[in-house]
């Protein structure tokens, strides 16, 4: 089983690096989902190396955690954060929505790597992880299910039919986190079709329901240790997160849902990421091939 | 054409009509003692689907998803993750329309061990009238990859189908009716996936048939038969994969093809065999099935005479087509 650690400086030096690396995934690839990655990395980094009982060098451990990505476009961080659990080589993060790569521009299931459920189209994972969770119970398994969903995927009805099921289950072995950056595809979800009162929906479902700043690492830790103590119903994180979380130019700007970060971007980016790491990195004169050179020498290197 | 024609394992004459459906609840109950990871889902139907006798022997393993197909899909797609092998059922319409993108998704592409047993589907259904009447599941299934889609034609393959499944990974699609069949095999027949049988030679015209056209393809035959006219009847059952050899050789020995089907025309069995004949064996075709149109209320087997989906009506195509064939004939000649 994988170390775990509750120590918030190591696991935000975690987050710190897998941030880099998504968006050196996502500037290689040209195309991907920055804002609600970025959003997602420190309920990830917590999950991964500080709450769920996984091996990557045994990814079929049958007593192991479940966790489903029911946000598959933000899937980008989930690779960064199994690269560095140790699933896969950092280095394949590159092959990121190439013809043939594991890492397909959404989660397709695939053990060897990690990933529990193929997800992307929303409004499915919960229910998958219903299942995992029945299963659990039918077994009289002392495994935990995780799933994380995206605000907007509260606008599928599927989502609310699953979310009726685990309560009506009395799934205790079940923890669901909401992404709540308030962005979806075509901007501000108030300028969509709001769906406030988040907690209280829930709630109103039979829920156990906690509400906290998402990238407090603290209080997703010790929010996971009272959905483990609760009991005979569901438990779930409402994450208020920032869309495009820990790069200025990219925080709570809608329009990087679903554009990757360009030359000039991922510059910025990794100025501010590397910020008192690499005192001398100056990226500004490189463009096209020979930043991406560049960084390709900067993504190998454990300076990060 | 002689008797010593018919295959052995079809019953000289029908005797009994039987729920398909009834079939697949009682061997779900029998499954369920053998396979401890059996379990069954089911949305809101289980008395009309007979999941219900699965659920009273095993509650544990029985969950009522409520009128939520598409929870029911993906949370059947968690059971199989897990490890389990998870029957999920309703009506046909409601499993693969309302539920198709979840299948799509959480089941077929990441190629998971959900077995859909759908009942009510087709004309047949009666008297609740088109919004009830599947007449494009097959299709719907049948475009997605990693999908097998079977059509059993009575009870006894009915049973015989689902032992087999249970056995088979990977989703699997089977198709059910409300209305009684008649049961045509004896116990002696066998099903295997993706195996066409067939149930009397003929090599005049070629009849693919499934479900209760099955039926009607050997009462065509017989009728057939007085006008002189060898009808060959395959049960296709396995629509996908189709038995392309079995199809190809009677195609190739007929020279006139017919398909019968309680669905569109369109994507289903007829459309499924259209694509084998085109590409490797191209034959003249019939297809007897629903006009690419809706259904209606009423009696579920004098619905099949409405929409002209009885024997009278495949002698009609046969004679349609040989005469086509003769014309054509005389054409080139």
């Amino acid at each position: 089983m994988v170390q775990r650690t509750t120590d918030v400086e190591v696991l935000k030096e975690i987050a710190r690096k897998v941030r880099i690396d998504l968006l050196n995934a996502l500037h290689r690839a040209k195309s991907g989902h920055t804002g609600g990655s970025l959003s997602s990395v420190d309920i990830l980094v917590t999950l991964y190396f500080s709450e769920l009982r996984h091996n990557p060098k045994n990814p079929r451990w049958e007593d192991r955690d479940r966790f489903i990505l029911s946000k598959g476009h933000g899937v980008p961080a989930l690779y960064a954060v199994l690269a560095h659990a140790g699933y896969f080589p950092r280095q394949e993060l590159m092959t990121l929505r190439r013809p043939g790569s594991r890492l397909q521009g959404h989660p397709e299931y695939d053990l060897d790597i990690g990933i529990e459920a193929s997800t992307g189209s929303l409004g499915h994972g919960l229910s998958a992880a219903n299942g995992i969770a029945l299963a659990a119970k039918i077994d009289g398994k002392n495994i935990r299910v995780y799933v994380l969903l995206s605000d907007g995927e509260l606008q599928e009805g599927a989502t609310w039919e699953a979310i009726t099921t685990s309560s009506y289950r009395k799934l205790d072995n079940l923890c669901a986190i909401v992404d709540r950056n308030r962005f979806q595809n075509d901007g501000a979800m108030s300028e969509i079709k709001d769906i406030e009162p988040v907690p209280d929906k829930w709630r109103a479902f039979g829920w156990e329901v906690e509400v906290l700043e998402g990238h407090d690492i603290a209080s997703l830790i010790s929010a996971f240790e009272r959905a483990k103590k609760t009991k005979g119903k569901p438990f779930v994180i409402i994450a208020n997160t920032t869309k495009g979380k820990g790069v200025s130019i990219f925080e709570n700007k809608g329009h990087y849902h679903g554009v990757a970060p360009n030359d000039e971007e991922i510059k910025t980016a990794l100025n501010e990421l590397l910020k008192d790491k690499n005192p001398g990195l100056s990226l500004e004169k490189l463009t096209g091939k020979e930043l991406r050179l560049e960084l390709d020498k900067l993504f190998g290197a454990s300076r990060i | 054409m002689s008797r010593s024609k018919m295959s052995d394992f079809v019953v000289d004459e029908v005797t009994e009509d039987a729920y398909i459906r009834e079939a697949y609840g009682r061997t779900l109950v029998d499954l369920g003692r053998r396979y401890p990871e059996l379990v069954v889902l089911d949305a809101d139907l289980t008395v009309s689907t007979r999941t219900n006798l699965f659920g009273k022997e095993f509650p544990k393993r029985f969950f009522t998803m409520g009128v939520s197909e598409q929870d029911m899909m993906a949370t059947a797609a968690g059971f199989a993750l897990a490890g389990k092998i998870p029957f999920a059922s309703t009506f046909a319409v409601f499993a693969t329309g309302r539920a198709w993108e979840h299948i799509r998704q959480s089941i077929a592409f990441p190629n998971l061990n959900v077995k859909i047993v759908a009942t009510h589907a087709g004309v047949t259904v009666g008297e609740d009238g088109a919004t009830h009447q599947a007449l494009e599941d097959i299709a719907l299934m049948r475009v997605l990859p990693n999908m097998t889609v079977i059509v059993p034609a009575d009870a006894v393959e009915t049973e015989k189908v689902i032992r087999a499944l249970v056995e088979h990974n990977g989703p699997a699609y089977v198709r059910l009716a409300r209305a009684k069949f008649p049961t045509i095999f004896k116990e002696s027949y066998e099903f295997e996936i993706g195996k066409a049988r067939v149930l009397r030679e003929g090599k005049d015209v070629s009849i693919f048939a499934v479900g209760i056209m099955v039926y009607e393809a050997l009462e065509a035959a017989k009728i057939l038969e007085k006008d002189g006219i060898g009808a060959c009847v395959v049960n296709i059952s396995t629509i996908k994969p189709i038995d392309v050899e079995t199809v190809v050789k009677w195609a190739g020995i007929t020279g006139a093809v017919i398909t019968a089907e309680d669905h569109n025309v369109i994507g289903g069995l007829g459309g499924a065999v259209a694509e084998v004949l085109g590409e490797y064996c191209p034959t003249p075709i019939r297809r007897i099935g629903m006009k690419d149109r809706f259904g209606t209320s009423g009696d579920g087997l004098q619905l099949l005479e409405h929409f002209g989906l009885k024997a009278k009506n495949i002698v009609q195509a046969a004679h349609e087509i040989l005469e086509f064939n003769s014309q054509k004939r005389s054409v080139v000649v």
